[in-house]
């Protein structure tokens, strides 16, 4: 499947990875692995702007290329864990320079590794990086003469990107408020029905309301930021015309704000998205969801043909029969009850690190005060002796704590990765329920053909009895049929968009099987590498203390 | 009564009795507990085994059955008898219903009480009393009897804690400036007296943390335990090469599980049992404080006494009055008593002093010991963490190859 480049690519990366065992290379992964290599999804290899590879510390090369697998402990550790100096510990800093890595969540690398993980041949590259910054109150502009029109919070979203769809190498930045972003994703909804797009942040009534308003504020940055740069790194929705306008269109944003389905449905001519049928058709029919719309009428029809589907009425025409997909659905439902599972264990896991190194610190903390007492009182030689054992003791406690902590920042960080891919089922559900709801839209058309058809049988007969034609009858048909025919065509226009959704659903779960499958084994291993790394710091440490107090050695052996 | 010095040293437990009989040894192992009694009346009762070539015991090697009020008994005969010396602390006598016979807390006990045992036996004084080889040699029905003809003579734990109270209150007003009469004010003493209080609070805190760090590793043990279980689960829906990795990840996580239950008990038996024991010594050191405050006030008193009964008789032998005869006697046994009361005190500060001496040094050793033990428990379960998650690595790396 992978070019031989490919090979060298990811072993290099591989390598790297070991010394960057603290940032999140998913995306690397991803570009690797993802050989989307139909024409509407370009390969896209990620890496920052200002790093070029070629001006890579050379340091970093060489460590890289005497590491031995599995290298021993007495030498450095097999693996250099950052020194302090190096590590800016924040558990939502966003120095990733990474394309939408989010999935891992943010990375703690410093800006010349991130480098390494490029491949060298990779000199062109495309990237996109979002930043959400610099929440500001605004005030509601309303022409009542009632002064205090109510306020809303507007955030700064700067992009940087050398896309070819965003004008080449550029920077800019545009203000929205949240219900923009409702939009945005509504209006993504709509037109990539069948793509796991991932969910927008919620928006959290209650939680506005309890929460002070800066931590709201800033937690709404935050999620905002994660959500957009997750759109971003979707191959896909990176290059949608909503995306762009969301990201570029200065002053209020020029998406509909409601669908009116009604309108679209019969006359409309909806502008789709060049990506979703490959081609450059500009004006194509779609049929949008009866639910998200105002056609009451349709949602009634959709709504009987449901549940007659449940009850087990006349079998519709087109039916659910991929077992292949029935039997994916559920997987993905047991697939995502066991990462909610494996998530909330994660918890408890970083929790209990957390403990263990702030009560070890506080042990060390309650020695240092007697080594202080010890020698502040010391009436004998053995008080003194034994200060300073308390001494080596307290130090180390306190070495350790700060490791544990660290090594917690690490596995949070890394575990992350579980709660991001709780998002993405959600995605998938989506994705899901717009096939089941495209198919539902074409079963109601059918039986509704079916209807007119049978009342047109019915009036033909009628009218062959009355001798000469049935004036009246006879128009009647004709109208008949004449609906008949417009709802054959949206019938048509339907099934492409079911079966145009099918092939959607597939390709995203093919894709997010594979991206998943990169980014848990990337994350296994940064969390693996991490716990090695401080758990040698950490034996280190001791085996410190037990050397200075060898004399108290008592074992028999 | 109180036992006479004798000059003669005896080795104990800890120095091999197979070094040249004529070498004087005595050696004590408290091992075996079992649990006996029904419901609210049981309890544990433990072996007794001593070794000793010494003349005052029956033979070479005897073994007795005891409990733990016997050992209260020995504790309590001896603070009594033996005033001015540390005597070495018990385990608390009560403990949480659910775990006064769990495995562990047993097991606990019973070091500790070996300890306390082996303790007297080397100590220089302590080993020749009379009341260790009763506790060491009397039959069972003999211990009960000694056992239930003691309680209610001697101080119940409420007295202490009485004692502790006033000695506390009485440092505190000589800190504070209000020195009444009948106190000791040497400016050593002060001094030791505030080390001695100071270091309980300080010892008690770090034990307190040395217990949380317990508490500590067994939630990691179980978080690790149960992050495993759930990460097979997954890697259960996951296809390969993912299913693998993940099933590797789980099992090695449950592994370390395990050996952070293990390293929990470790740190508990070695390291915080030590410090509790550190504690108690400065509690009991605190019991004899107190007591050295109470000789001190007797011998004041007394001697206060003997002076005024002096005074007195002068004066009746000046007027030659008849009751000089009786006044002599009475001033005689007065004085007596509060020579005896001076010598008494005296003995206690005497003992004292060697005794702290030997408490720095026991504790520089046995913390010493609790410090090298836990680091090498601590720096064990590091490199076996770090063992365990780096064997993982080629298969991860190789996964990730696919």
């Amino acid at each position: 499947m992978m070019g031989s480049e490919d090979d060298q690519e990811s072993k290099v990366k591989m390598e790297t990875l070991f010394l960057r065992e603290e940032s999140n290379s998913n995306s690397n992964y991803r570009s690797a692995m993802s050989t989307l290599s139909d024409s509407r999804h370009p390969s896209i290899v990620v890496t920052p702007a200002d790093s070029d590879p070629l001006f890579a510390p050379p340091s970093y090369y060489n460590e890289s290329r005497s590491k031995p697998n599995g290298g021993n402990r007495d030498s450095s550790s097999y693996l250099e864990p950052p020194s302090y100096a190096d590590v800016i510990f924040s558990p939502f800093d966003d120095n990733s320079e990474i394309n939408g890595s989010d999935d891992g969540g943010s990375s703690l690398h410093s800006q010349s590794s991130d480098s390494l993980s490029r491949s060298p041949s990779s000199l062109t590259s495309d990237y996109i990086k979002i930043t959400v910054s610099s929440p500001q109150k605004e005030q509601e502009s309303t022409n009542s003469m009632i002064p205090g029109g109510t306020t809303y919070v507007t955030y700064q979203i700067t992009t940087r990107t050398n896309l070819s769809e965003y004008g080449g190498g550029s920077e800019f930045s545009v203000r929205r408020r949240f219900r923009d972003v409702v939009t945005l994703a509504d209006r993504l909804a709509e037109s990539y029905r069948g793509f796991c797009i991932p969910p927008r942040p919620d928006k959290s009534v209650v939680e506005s309301q309890v929460m002070q308003k800066q931590e709201f504020v800033e937690q709404r940055r935050v999620a905002l930021e994660k959500y957009l740069r997750r759109l971003a790194s979707h191959p896909v929705i990176r290059n949608s015309d909503e995306l762009k306008v969301f990201l570029q269109a200065q002053g209020k944003l020029p998406l509909a704000t409601s669908v009116d389905v009604a309108s679209r449905m019969l006359d409309g001519a909806v502008k789709l998205p060049k990506q979703l049928f490959g081609e450059a058709s500009s004006s194509v029919e779609v049929v949008q969801p009866a639910r998200g719309g105002r056609d009451f009428l349709r949602l009634f029809k959709e709504l009987r043909q449901s549940v007659s589907n449940d009850w087990g009425g006349p079998k519709p025409a087109v039916v659910e029969e991929d077992k292949e997909f029935l039997e994916k659905k559920e997987k993905m439902y047991d697939l995502e009850q066991q990462i909610i599972n494996a998530s909330q264990q994660a918890e408890s896991l970083v929790k209990a690190q957390q403990d263990m190194g702030e009560t070890m610190g506080e042990l060390g903390l309650a020695f240092i005060k007697l080594t202080k007492f010890e020698n502040e009182e010391a009436v004998f030689n053995s008080q003194r002796a034994r200060a300073n054992d308390m001494k080596n003791l307290a130090t180390s406690a306190v070495k350790a704590s700060r490791f544990y902590r660290e090594l917690n920042s690490q596995t949070v960080k890394h575990l992350d990765t579980l709660h991001d891919y709780l998002g993405l089922m959600m995605a998938v559900q989506g994705a899901f329920a717009d096939r089941s709801s495209a198919l539902l839209t074409v079963q109601t058309l059918l039986s509704e053909i079916s209807s007119l058809e049978g009342r047109a049988e019915k009036l033909e007969a009628a009218s062959s009895k009355v001798f000469g034609g049935d004036k009246s009858r006879i128009k009647k048909i004709e109208e008949l049929k004449e609906t008949i025919k417009v709802t054959e065509d949206s019938k048509n226009v339907a099934i492409r968009e079911y079966e145009q959704i099918k092939e959607n659903n597939w390709c995203e779960v093919e894709r997010l099987d594979r991206e998943r499958r990169a980014d848990f084994l990337n994350m296994m291993k940064g969390f693996v590498v991490s716990q090695v790394g401080y758990a040698e710091k950490i034996a280190n440490v001791w085996t410190k203390v037990a050397e200075e107090t060898s004399q108290y050695n008592r074992e028999s052996s | 009564m109180e036992s006479t010095e004798q000059p003669r040293s005896i080795s104990g437990s800890m120095q091999s009795p197979r070094s040249p009989s004529l070498q004087p040894y005595l050696s004590v192992s408290v091992t075996d507990p079992v649990k006996l009694g029904n419901g609210v009346q049981a309890y544990i009762s433990y072996r007794v085994i001593t070794k000793t070539n010494l003349p005052e015991y029956q033979g070479p090697e005897k073994i007795v059955i005891r409990r733990y009020s016997d050992f209260v008994w020995l504790r309590d005969r001896l603070f009594e008898k033996y005033k001015g010396i540390f005597i070495p602390p018990l385990p608390e006598k009560s403990a949480v219903e659910k775990f006064r016979f769990s495995a562990e807390f047993i097991e606990m006990r019973r070091a500790a009480l070996d300890i306390f045992v082996n303790r007297i036996a080397l100590h220089p004084e302590l080993q020749h009393s009379e009341d260790l080889r009763t506790f060491l040699q009397a039959d069972e029905e003999t211990m009960d009897r000694f056992r239930f003809q003691e309680t209610g003579i001697f101080k119940k734990p409420a007295d202490l804690m009485q004692m502790f109270r006033d000695v506390q209150s009485k440092v505190s007003d000589a800190v504070l400036g209000k020195e009444k009469p009948v106190e000791e004010t040497t400016a050593a003493y002060e001094k030791l007296k505030h080390y001695i209080f100071e270091l309980e609070n300080h010892l008690a805190e770090a034990q307190k943390h040395a217990y949380r760090l317990v508490k500590r590793h067994r939630e990691l043990g179980q978080s690790l335990l149960d992050f495993g279980k759930a990460v097979k689960l997954l890697g259960a829906c996951e296809g390969e090469p993912t299913g693998k990795a993940f099933s590797d990840l789980g099992t090695k996580s449950e592994l370390l599980s395990i050996k952070l239950q293990k390293e929990a008990q470790q740190v508990l038996m070695n390291f915080e049992e030590p410090l509790k024991d550190y504690v108690r010594y400065v509690q009991s050191i605190k019991a004899t404080i107190a007591e050295r405050g109470t000789a001190f006030k007797q011998h004041c008193e007394l001697a206060e006494t003997t002076k005024l009964k002096e005074i007195n008789l002068d004066k009746l032998m000046l007027t030659r009055s008849d009751k000089v005869g009786e006044a002599e006697i009475e001033y005689r046994e007065i004085k007596a008593e509060s020579e005896e009361a001076t010598r008494r005190f005296e003995r206690i500060v005497t003992r004292m002093e060697e005794e702290i001496v030997r408490f720095q040094e026991q504790k520089t050793e046995e913390m010493g010991v609790a410090f090298h033990q836990f680091a090498k428990g601590q720096a064990r379960l590091a490199c076996s963490i770090a063992d365990a998650w780096k064997s993982l690595l080629p298969k991860l790396e190789a996964s990730s190859a696919v």
